[in-house]
């Protein structure tokens, strides 16, 4: 290990750790009762092996180009979607299959875009980058990194034009964080007290450059500071941190009290897409945060624990997931191309 | 020695504007730094301070006095003690402290022409029973969004200024008054930031209409207009759709220089899942511009500022919807078709009236629409023809024209008797002196020299 990956190696558990430390070992973070647990369980597991199966199709050419894999940050979009009502609105960056499937989207409809498929949500016109649901409210799936944060909040801008009490929960991650178009919006945000939660999800690493290397400071909450915009650092690993931050985010978002910073320390366990090796961090380091940290991990240990479900009923859940993401795999292994005449249709309305 | 006080010229494109008043009455003394005038432009009333001390010794323009030509003296300076005849005098000129008005140097190949009060031919769209009146083409948009905005609550206006300084270019005056800052909205200076925000609420089912002060200003935006806007339909499988207006002033105005003056046509019209509007009439704008806030897709409607001010005959109808994607044949003509947009159509309506004194009937197309571009129109005015000359005021590579000419070279190829020719701007950018300003701007003369050598006439 050289001195820079030591180095790096060691920030990333520290981040977690500080968070975990500071939060008194997440004893101040409400628990999650035993439907929580499940959900919250169930919902994460889905994104797993959804995931897994979709570095899987990858790796036997059935998906191509860009496939960003959520593994390992699972917590952060399951526990924001406990924390929203329906109508709300969220919208990500390119790694967003994690997001799509906890809003509600057909697992089948998004592996079958990204395989390419007519089946697809995008009609097999997006891939994994670009999707879209109106009716889970997900609005994207965005490929340019910063571009989402503006999106997000002209999404809220529609709410608060409307008059309703929906909110848009703005995701994107620490390489985003240093886009000039993150601050735009902040500004604009704060100024007509917009009803956006921006989410951070900071996994140390914009593709293969960590934090400390890009970021002139690095506690990514505070980035709103110039334009009084509040925020905090949450552990992004533990499902109950993130979702008892949303509430209040979120509540206050809906009472009029404008935008508010939620920066998730996670971490990626895959590289940045497929096609990344991601020498830039040692293997102790991915593999202590998935022995110590992992989110699924964290609620599994919980519900034996608790008492809330045995060995048999977890692994049934597994079971049961597997099933899913099994029947989706297939379906979007088999199901047909776009039709040839597709490819000029959907550029514009008619009108 | 008296001096005369000249009538400044108060924005880069003011020709003429109206004393409204005089603050200092003949006899008084003037100190340099006085307000001694309110000028009216057709953006904004401005006072005008005296660069020069003494006594007003004479007002040579009474206030109230409409048009009155930058440059005209206005008043006349004396020194103390000093006798001036009530004749005009005979005073050294001198400018109030105001920018010096942007007089043409004599060197200057081409005087900018004076568009044509009214449209140059009657228009087909406008049935004869209609009745018109003159409105400018800044009128035209401004009256274009506000019966739009009545039509339909999910219409906004958002952009720089546009609100409490009632538009950069006065295009937005009075829209606050009537809708509020609910909908008409001042943005900060930060195109990328808020042309997101504007496609944002769009995909959520709003109809923004986002006004750029000049489209040199939306290159910081440009990865909205296009990534995020332009193919969204598409990357959704025609799930969401985004309708959206990006407006403003595009191309050269006047001695603004070369990050002011760009055309930004070839740009936008390369891209699918854009509509690109570039109109040149009041009636066009008017008509163009409710259809595009109308229009489920992305619009991109390029103005012009030098042609805000110019008036032409507009329907008097609340519902004056023109079609997107139609040029318009607005002078017929059998020996060469002249093919323009925006600000070029007026030199090439005066190109072509030179034209006709010398026997050469010139047909006029005014394209409007740039994406999708009517060919149809243009090929059938060729096949009638048999030439071509394409006319814009953006670089020649890779633009507007050389399109045309490539799709006129591929499909009326047996119909030419000359090759089509492009009448563009030079491929420079914009300079600053008036001169040379004037040398990279095309010009009449040099449309009628094309058409003269596609005609094979001297």
């Amino acid at each position: 290990m050289t001195a820079s990956e030591e180095h790096a190696s060691v920030h990333a558990d520290e981040d977690i750790m500080n968070i975990v430390e500071t939060a008194g070992s997440n004893a101040s973070v409400p628990d999650f009762n035993a439907e929580q647990e499940r959900h919250a369980y169930r919902e994460m597991l889905l994104i797993r092996r959804f995931e897994e199966k979709a570095g899987q199709l990858y790796g036997m050419g059935f998906i191509g180009g860009f496939c960003h894999l959520y593994i390992g940050q699972e917590a952060v979009v399951t526990g924001m979607q406990m924390a929203i009502k329906k109508g709300d609105q969220l919208i990500t960056t390119y790694r967003d299959h994690g997001h799509m499937l906890s809003a509600g989207m057909d697992p089948k409809g998004v592996m079958a875009e990204l395989t390419g498929r007519e089946s697809g949500y995008s009609r097999g016109k997006g891939g994994s980058m670009h999707m879209f649901s109106i009716e889970a409210n997900f609005y994207g799936g965005h490929g340019i990194v910063g571009a989402s944060t503006p999106l997000g909040s002209g999404l809220a801008f529609a709410n608060k034009y409307r008059g309703n009490d929906n909110v848009c929960l703005s995701y994107f991650g620490d390489g985003s964080a240093n886009q000039g178009q993150v601050y735009e919006a902040f500004n604009m945000a704060k100024l007509w007290s917009l009803p956006v939660i921006y989410i951070i999800e900071n996994n140390k690493y914009a593709m293969g450059t960590s934090i400390d290397r890009s970021s002139s400071t690095t506690d990514l909450s505070q980035r709103g500071a110039s334009f009084d915009i509040p925020g905090e650092q949450i552990d992004g690993m533990d499902v109950r941190a993130v979702k008892a931050a949303g509430d209040m985010a979120v509540a206050r978002a809906r009472e009029g009290k404008g935008p508010y910073i939620l920066e998730m320390l996670t971490y990626r366990y895959r590289g940045h897409s497929m096609s990344d090796p991601a020498k830039y961090r040692t293997k102790e380091e991915v593999q202590k945060m998935r022995t110590e940290h992992d989110p699924i991990e964290q609620v599994r240990a919980r519900m034996l624990d608790k008492g809330i479900a045995g060995e048999d009923e977890l692994k049934q859940i597994d079971k049961d997931v597997r099933a899913i993401v099994n029947e989706a795999a297939e379906y979007a292994q088999n199901a047909p191309e776009p039709a040839a005449s597709e490819l000029y249709t959907d550029i514009l309305k008619e009108t | 020695m008296a001096t005369e006080i000249l009538m400044p010229a108060l924005s880069p494109t003011m020709e003429e504007g109206k004393l409204s008043k005089w603050l200092v009455k003949e006899g008084d003394s003037v100190q340099s730094g006085d307000v001694i005038a309110e000028i009216e432009t057709d953006k904004a009333t401005m006072e005008v301070e005296a660069v020069d001390e003494g006594t007003l010794a004479k007002i040579l323009v009474e206030e109230g006095t409409e048009s009155v030509k930058v440059n005209t003296p206005i008043a006349v300076i004396a020194e103390e003690g000093e006798e001036v005849s009530a004749e005009a005098p005979s005073a050294a000129p001198v400018e109030a402290a105001a920018p010096p008005p942007e007089a043409k140097p004599a060197s200057s190949p081409e005087p900018a022409p004076a568009a044509p009060a009214v449209m140059a031919a009657a228009d087909p769209e406008i049935s004869p029973d209609t009745e018109s009146s003159p409105l400018t083409v800044r009128e035209a948009l401004r009256d274009a969004m506000a019966e739009e905005m009545r039509r339909d609550g999910d219409v906004f206006l958002m952009g720089e200024e546009v609100a409490q300084y009632q538009g950069a270019y006065k295009v937005s005056q009075g829209l606050l008054d009537e809708f509020g800052d609910r909908r008409v909205i001042d943005t900060p200076i930060t195109e990328h930031g808020f042309c997101g925000i504007g496609v944002g609420a769009a995909l959520a089912g709003l109809k923004p209409i986002v006004e750029f002060m000049t489209w040199n200003f939306a290159m910081q935006a440009i990865d909205h207009i296009i990534n995020s806007a332009a193919k969204t339909l598409y990357m959704s499988g025609g799930q969401m759709g985004c309708p959206i207006v990006f407006r403003g002033a595009n191309g050269a105005a006047a001695r603004v220089a070369a990050q002011h003056s760009q055309c930004y046509s070839a740009w936008y019209a390369h891209v699918p899942g854009l509509k690109v509007i570039a109109p040149y009439t009041a009636s066009d704008a008017k008509g163009l511009l409710k259809a595009a806030i109308r229009d489920p897709n992305p619009i991109v409607f390029l103005e012009n500022e030098l042609l805000y001010g110019q008036s032409f005959d507009v329907p008097k109808d609340d519902d004056w919807v023109l079609p997107i994607g139609k040029a318009k044949v607005v002078r017929e003509g059998s020996d060469v078709t002249l093919v323009s947009f925006s600000h070029g159509m007026a030199y090439t309506l005066e190109a072509a009236e030179v034209l006709s004194g010398e026997g050469i009937k010139a047909e006029v197309i005014d394209l409007r629409t740039l994406r999708p571009l009517d060919m149809a129109t243009i090929i059938d005015s060729v096949k009638k023809t048999n030439r071509i000359v394409t006319v814009e005021e953006a670089w020649p590579v890779c633009s507007i024209g050389s399109e045309i000419c490539s799709s006129v070279a591929r499909d009326a190829f047996d119909y030419l008797d000359a090759p089509p020719t492009q009448v563009s701007g030079a491929d420079v950018p914009m300079p600053y002196a008036a001169n040379l300003e004037a040398l990279a701007l095309p010009s009449a003369g040099q449309v009628a020299d094309a058409a003269r050598a596609v005609c094979y006439a001297k």
